[in-house]
């Protein structure tokens, strides 16, 4: 500590003499990559980002940035360049780097119980549903709810999410019941801060299953896509209008548990990209305050419908890039309205932290964050792993709930999995400027390219998460003084 | 303004005495006693008491009239008094040294070299027995704490176990929590009850440093905000605003945020134009309304990402019209004041005033009618 003890030379010094000579830095970790004829965008390790002149990165390495460069006091703040081959301010950085990644501190948090196949409707882009009044066969088991929760409770994790999906869970409300119980009876010895969700058509509700949810603080996520002739058109339901039923249902909802616990989700089929404007203004109309413009997953049953479901992914990037334009409008005229996928990137850009959403991790949310009880008892890497293994491919079936934990998480198939699950090590992804920001998807890449590891320049998941953040990116620097205020208001909730 | 020393004639005093003020007679006379029972007597002219029995220290009657009970004072033999802590203000602290080991270009209250951290120490462990247990706040001060080490832990652990009530705010450089072990020490105390704050004038090494002329103080005093923030004690960053300051400002607010978002309250400064601030008045002075914009894209920023944010010693008129529910009334009250100009000002009762220590004010200060 001497050189902190008191000073004894009171005289004041220049400038110069607190400097040091530019040419002599040594580089950390960072990427690169153009954003315009005219600009790069560089990344490092913990996702600061920095726009610069083209041809920057080449100037750093090469040692020739100018002493007076103006550049150099953003390189040095921000860790791009540092005086020391080892950074004075390392352990600032580990931090950094160890709260981007602490979504794996807990591990799985989020366990999605699929109670019952069966559904009241027949949606083209559905991977799993069934219309059939056969319970046995379809609905989940008591004892198979039991192995699950008791697996979810040796999670280390302190918070847990239970997803109850289906078909429509609701149609197996006993199942639904008995399951929050068991969970809240047991969670008294636990102490697990609990969240539970059911997704639900919002078909079905009626006074007793909304007052048990709202008794159970359940969050309700349904789903709307969009304008009635949309809707309608994307999820058909024999002989009744699905759009009325949903608006009912939610409205009822709402007012029975609450405004805030209903969320809605759409899906993107072949039909919406036309229609951008309309299924945002619809949801504004509806009463929410966020939409996820989401692209339809290429998996299971939406394989077999091609023409409906199956589109370009360029032109998904094109929906939306309109639709988020629309949106931030409609955050100009003085209205919040968050589009979440934007949400979750900006976080992942602008913020020191890290955010929980299970498809953009790295290492990758399956299993480390996720894990699916089906109705059969078995046991999946994702949501998605089950699609797949309703079209009989048993790929990333993990075991069933009735084999031991550790079989289950590290079992085999979790080892063999987990060499294509963290993007710092796949080809196309380990020298990406977005990387950071990015995630690993061996799921979808197994179910669209035949590979977990996948190929980055046909992959659409690359395409289209390259062509948003890049978006975002031009966005940030090009309408900086229009988007930057509401970019900010999306990540501060 | 309020004189907080004064210097009058004493007679009989042997030594330097702490002693809180136990009676006001009248107008003209006030007690004092110490912690050890010594007894001084503070009057307005010597024909009181003529019988010189008791120590005794003869004063102005304009400072007398500024004493309550309960209010503790230095005196000395040579007739020097000062009010070390002041019942109705909320603004006292423990003045701990002189010494500093940094050497700010704006620096207030310049430092000193001598060694005067004993002399310090002495006076405020009386001070500490001496004022009441009710104080809600009490701030600690140098020069730079931090240099007493291990004396700085058993002030702050005496004042905790004197003062239950009482929450400190200790400011300080930070630079010596750049070491674990030394932030180690202060395990012991109460983390509720103290908030450091700590200054950071930009997020650019070279530019700190030359501003509190110390090689390799910004990456001492960064990791000691980190240290703090890893052992979960209270935090506040503070940065004068002034020339070499304002053009980074964004950039520090952001470089706050990514790298200690776990800081709780961040003040931006104005200058007080005192100490050494005159003679580098060059380097330094600048009209706040010509840094208006940095300030505001810097408080709204971290307004809207959850940071508590402040603006302490610019007048309302001085600020942009988004930014003046963030000025707080931050002048302490004995050197606060308002000017001419304020006059018929709507804003008066919210404004927190101009230092009036400062030798030169803002030529943009006016009543602000609406």
């Amino acid at each position: 500590m001497e050189n902190i003890r008191n000073k004894r030379n009171r005289k004041f010094r220049t400038r110069e003499y607190y400097g040091n000579s530019a040419s002599d830095y040594h580089l950390l970790p960072f990427r690169f990559i153009e954003l315009s004829e005219s600009k790069e965008i560089l990344v490092n390790e913990v996702g600061e980002s920095l726009i610069v002149p083209r041809g920057t990165a080449l100037k750093i390495a090469q040692r020739c940035i100018a002493e007076n460069d103006p550049i150099i006091p953003d390189l040095i703040s921000r860790f791009f360049i540092s005086r020391k081959p080892i950074p004075e301010l390392i352990d600032v950085l580990a931090t950094r780097y160890r709260t981007k990644k602490s979504f794996l501190d807990s591990f799985t948090s989020l366990h999605i119980f699929v109670l019952t196949l069966r559904c009241n409707h027949s949606c083209h882009y559905c991977q799993v549903s069934r219309v059939t009044e056969n319970r046995e066969d379809f609905d989940i088991s008591y004892n198979d709810i039991d192995l699950g929760i008791d697996h979810m409770f040796k999670s280390p994790s302190k918070k847990l999410t239970i997803e109850f999906q289906g078909g429509e869970p609701l149609l197996a409300f006993d199942k639904l019941e008995y399951a929050i119980e068991r969970i809240t009876r047991l969670n008294k010895d636990f102490k697990k801060e609990l969240s539970f969700v059911v997704c639900t058509n919002a078909t079905v509700f009626n006074t007793k299953n909304l007052q048990f949810l709202k008794e159970h603080n359940v969050l309700i996520s349904t789903s709307l896509d969009g304008p009635e002739f949309l809707h309608d058109a994307n999820r058909p339901k024999t002989g009744r209008n699905s759009y009325q039923l949903v608006l009912n249902g939610i409205n009822y909802a709402r007012k029975m548990v609450g405004h805030d616990q209903v969320s809605a989700l759409m899906t993107t089929t072949r039909l919406s990209l036309d229609y951008p404007i309309e299924i945002i203004d619809n949801y504004l109309e509806n009463g929410f305050n966020n939409i996820f413009l989401r692209p339809i997953s290429p998996y299971g049953f939406a394989l077999k419908n091609k023409t409906k479901n199956i589109y370009d992914d360029k032109k998904f990037l094109e929906f939306y890039k309109k639709g988020l334009d629309h949106i931030i409008k409609i955050n100009q005229r003085g209205r919040y309205f968050v589009e979440d996928y934007t949400a979750i990137l900006l976080k992942k850009i602008l913020t020191p932290f890290c955010t929980n959403y299970v498809d953009l991790q790295s290492p990758s949310g399956i299993i480390n964050n996720v894990v699916v009880f089906n109705y059969d008892g078995r046991v999946y890497a994702s949501d998605e792993s089950r699609m797949l293994a309703e079209r009989n491919d048993l790929t990333f079936l993990l075991g069933h709930v009735s084999d031991s934990y550790e079989s289950i998480f590290y079992g085999k198939k979790s080892k063999e999995l987990s060499k294509y699950w963290s993007n710092e090590s796949l080809a196309g992804c380990s020298d990406c400027a977005f990387q950071s920001y990015c995630g690993a998807d061996p799921v979808y890449h197994y179910a669209s390219q035949g590979d977990f590891e996948g190929f980055r320049p046909t992959s659409g998941f690359c395409l289209k998460n390259m062509g948003i953040i890049k978006h975002l990116f031009e966005l940030m620097d090009f309408r900086k003084e229009e988007v930057m205020p509401i970019f900010i208001s999306w990540i501060s909730n | 303004m309020i004189d907080l020393v004064c210097l009058g004639k004493a007679f009989d005093l042997q030594k330097e005495i702490v002693a809180k003020i136990t009676g006001i007679e009248d107008s003209r006379v006030v007690n004092c006693k110490s912690l050890n029972g010594d007894l001084v007597f503070l009057q307005s002219d010597t024909s009181i008491n003529p019988d010189l029995a008791n120590q005794k220290v003869v004063v102005g009657q304009k400072f007398l009239d500024q004493l309550y009970l309960g209010d503790v004072l230095l005196l000395k033999p040579n007739g020097f008094v000062r009010i070390l802590f002041r019942v109705k203000s909320n603004h006292n602290s423990l003045f701990v040294t002189e010494m500093c080991n940094s050497n700010c270009l704006m620096c207030s209250q310049p430092p000193k070299n001598a060694d005067d951290i004993d002399y310090h120490y002495t006076i405020n462990e009386q001070l500490i027995n001496l004022i009441p247990k009710s104080t809600k706040f009490l701030g600690i001060t140098g020069g730079e704490p931090l240099l007493l080490e291990s004396k700085f832990v058993k002030l702050l652990d005496d004042c905790q176990n004197l003062l239950p009530e009482t929450h400190i705010h200790v400011l300080t450089n930070g630079r010596y929590f750049a070491w674990p072990k030394f932030v180690e020490l202060f395990n012991g105390i109460d983390k509720e009850r103290i908030v450091f704050g700590i200054p950071l004038y930009s997020d650019f090494d070279e530019n700190h440093d030359f501003i509190v002329q110390a090689k390799n103080a910004f990456n001492q005093t960064i990791l000691g905000l980190h240290n703090l923030g890893r052992n979960e004690f209270r935090i506040e960053i503070r940065c004068v605003l002034h020339k070499l300051t304002f053009e980074r400002l964004p950039r520090l607010a952001e470089y706050i945020y990514s790298n200690l978002p776990f800081v709780e309250h961040i003040a931006f400064m104005g200058l007080e134009y005192t100490g050494y601030t005159p003679y580098n008045s060059k380097l330094l002075w600048i009209e706040p309304h010509a840094y208006s914009t940095e300030l505001e894209q810097s408080v709204l920023f971290l307004n809207s990402v959850g940071i508590n944010v402040s603006i302490y010693n610019i007048p309302l008129c001085l600020l942009t019209p988004s930014t003046r529910k963030f000025a707080r009334n931050s002048i302490s009250d004995w050197k606060k004041e308002y000017l001419e100009e304020c006059i018929g000002c709507s804003h008066l009762n919210d404004c927190g005033g101009v230092f009036g220590t400062s030798k030169i004010q803002s030529a943009y200060i006016k009543a602000i009618i609406d």
